[in-house]
């Protein structure tokens, strides 16, 4: 017997749907399915986070088999944080995508580009929900294959070399978690989160337990973009198709730092994680990961990759809140995710309806745009505030936990890395600045037109999520206080 | 100290097998080699996960008379699930080397760039 469960369905629902989708024929239809589901797995996921908000954990047994035999899905406020803002990005980017993708894909291929679509997030909602570090594997084979598969569909021959790139650094990434789930496995003869939770705060001392540990977080820190595993990303967000940009930059490295987060503090016993460097390695690489490419957007000749290397530098500041292992760190982390990709998803969509009215996302070739397109120019302002983290958007929330993370552990020279991470994203975004308004375009150049109504509104929708979300931080800084005392709680 | 080598002799075999994948991948320009060595990489994984399987002295898991000490089943049908992953991603690499060579008309890694550099 078969119960309702919205874990279940989240994943089962574009599972079933991805391939009716790539039999349906070309045209609108595809879109219009795809869209249905996205839209109802929102649904799902708001029902399943509002079931779990109060730190309450629902666990669902597939095919009736008791954890820790069965694989199980187990969600508390974290995993049903994550779901929430995969399948809010998929829907919005859905409703958004029509038009891009029409202009990009060849036509006999739209069906198979939705279903892919659909595969990719069901990937990344399977991940979210499940507790068992095997199927979580799969699942996130799953969402990298399907995402190879979008990346290379790009109009441009780099698309395929950067889909290759990919390829090859993600199944390494991936097959290092394989390795390191073995070794725990051979440890423990379990794969269920909580089982392992609990045999492994026995064997913490363990080598193959310690090594496994290491294949994991270098595994994982590769799907994440950790800065120095980071050199797949520019490409990728860079000659991607559109739409698939915006769903990759809002949520792909935003699943790996959960994968991050429920290994480190959920799978490996906290008397572990202590007795390795793990801490200090996320404190150096996310301080520099924030620098370095925080820099190295500001010299970058096209808005696609300016951002791509600003979401590098995001993820530094994730890392950072991981380092510290505190409520107010952890906080952070799991409250930038979430704005993070709210502000991503806006300013790629927004350098999206440039790209389709003027046909590139070189700074030269924008030149002058904001007085033709001024909607999407000022959406390019807010969602860039909220990245900068001026107050009043939600950008500002995550900076201000993650400085008081930083401000608590009297850690100084961090505090000032984050306000300078700031002020530097200030001077790349002021390029994108500078050369919509205050560049002269080229003199036969033909002015642009404001971006399409079905563009806009998804854009608008995003920019007014962003600041909400900056004034009423009921939904994201509770729901993480309360994974935040799961999270660390789990082994106690 | 023999006994020891000798004894994880299948662990070796995964560690030579894991370090010369991981070489070609790393190593290699030409696109095709590459995915041969994340193919040998990923095959050292797959004999890792039935090492771990495997009970000395015991018979493949079937219930009847007779078998009474059983290898461990779950690792032989995780790596299935694992082997298939792999399959996929050597298909899909394999694919987009051949669109790759339509578009630029080569595998080399050094002949891309330059390619993609010129423009």
């Amino acid at each position: 017997m078969i119960e309702a469960s919205p874990s279940l369905l989240l994943v089962a629902i574009p599972l079933l749907a991805a391939p009716v989708t790539a039999l349906l024929p070309p045209g609108r239809l595809p879109w219009l399915m795809t869209l249905v589901i996205t839209w109802t797995c929102l649904a799902l996921a708001i029902w399943q986070l509002q079931v779990v908000a109060d730190g309450s954990v629902v666990s669902y047994e597939l095919g009736g088999w008791a954890p820790p035999w069965g694989i199980e899905y187990r969600v508390d406020a974290l995993n049903a944080l994550v779901a929430l803002i995969i399948a809010g990005i998929a829907a919005i980017t859905l409703t958004y995508a029509r038009r891009s993708v029409e202009r990009e894909i060849p036509r006999h291929q739209i069906p198979l580009f939705y279903a892919a679509f659909l595969l990719c997030m069901d990937g990344q909602l399977g991940i979210s929900q499940t507790g068992d570090v095997f199927n979580l594997f799969v699942f996130l084979e799953i969402s990298s294959l399907s995402s190879y598969a979008l990346i290379s569909l790009g109009q441009r021959r780099q698309a395929l070399t950067a889909a290759y790139q990919y390829l090859i650094m993600g199944t390494i990434g991936a097959t290092f978690l394989l390795i390191g789930i073995g070794l725990i496995y051979a440890e423990t003869g379990t794969l269920n989160m909580m089982d392992l939770n609990v045999r492994l705060a026995d064997l913490y001392s363990h080598r193959t337990v310690h090594t496994g540990f290491a294949f994991i977080v270098v595994g994982v820190g590769l799907k994440l973009a950790m800065f120095p595993l980071h050199l797949w990303l520019p490409n990728v967000y860079c000659y991607a198709p559109l739409a698939v940009t915006v769903f990759l930059a809002a949520t792909a490295t935003k699943v790996a730092v959960y994968i991050m987060l429920r290994m480190v503090f959920t799978v490996f016993p906290e008397s572990l994680v202590a007795l390795t460097p793990t801490g200090l390695v996320f404190l150096l690489l996310g301080a520099a990961g924030v620098l370095f490419a925080s820099v190295a957007a500001i010299y970058q000749p096209d808005a696609r990759r300016l951002l791509a290397y600003s979401s590098i530098g995001q993820i530094g500041y994730m890392l950072l809140g991981i380092s510290y292992g505190t409520a107010l760190g952890l906080t952070a982390t799991i409250v930038h995710v979430f704005n993070h990709a709210l502000m991503k998803a806006t300013l790629f969509m927004a350098i999206g309806a440039l790209i389709y009215r003027i046909g590139s996302s070189r700074l030269d070739r924008l030149a002058g745009s904001a007085r033709h397109m001024p909607w999407t120019f000022s959406a390019i302002v807010i969602a860039g505030l909220s990245l900068v983290g001026v107050p009043g958007t939600a950008g500002f929330i995550s900076k201000w936990y993650l400085l008081l993370a930083a401000l608590e552990q009297r850690d100084w020279l961090i505090a000032l890395v984050i306000l300078a991470g700031s002020l530097l994203a200030v001077a790349y975004l002021w390029r994108l600045v500078d050369a919509m308004v205050f560049q002269a375009p080229a003199a036969d150049t033909q002015p642009p037109r404001e971006a399409p109504l079905s563009m806009l509104v998804p854009i608008w929708v995003l920019v007014l999520a962003n600041v909400y979300f900056g004034l009423d931080t009921r939904l994201t800084v509770d729901t993480a206080t309360t994974a935040v005392r799961l999270l660390t709680g789990a082994g106690s | 100290m023999t006994e020891f080598i000798l004894g994880h002799y299948n662990y070796w075999v995964v560690i030579l097998l894991m370090m010369t994948g991981f070489y070609i991948v790393i190593s290699r320009g030409n696109l095709i080699k590459k995915i041969a060595g994340l193919n040998i990489f990923q095959t050292s994984v797959f004999l890792l996960y039935i090492s771990i399987g495997n009970v000395s002295g015991g018979t493949t898991p079937i219930i009847a008379d007779g078998f009474t000490r059983h290898s461990n089943p779950l690792p032989y049908v995780l790596i299935l699930t694992a082997i298939v992953v792999g399959v996929s991603t050597t298909a899909l690499g394999l694919a987009l080397v051949v669109r790759i060579r339509e578009a630029y008309g080569t595998i080399e890694e050094d002949d891309i760039h330059r390619l993609d550099a010129s423009l």
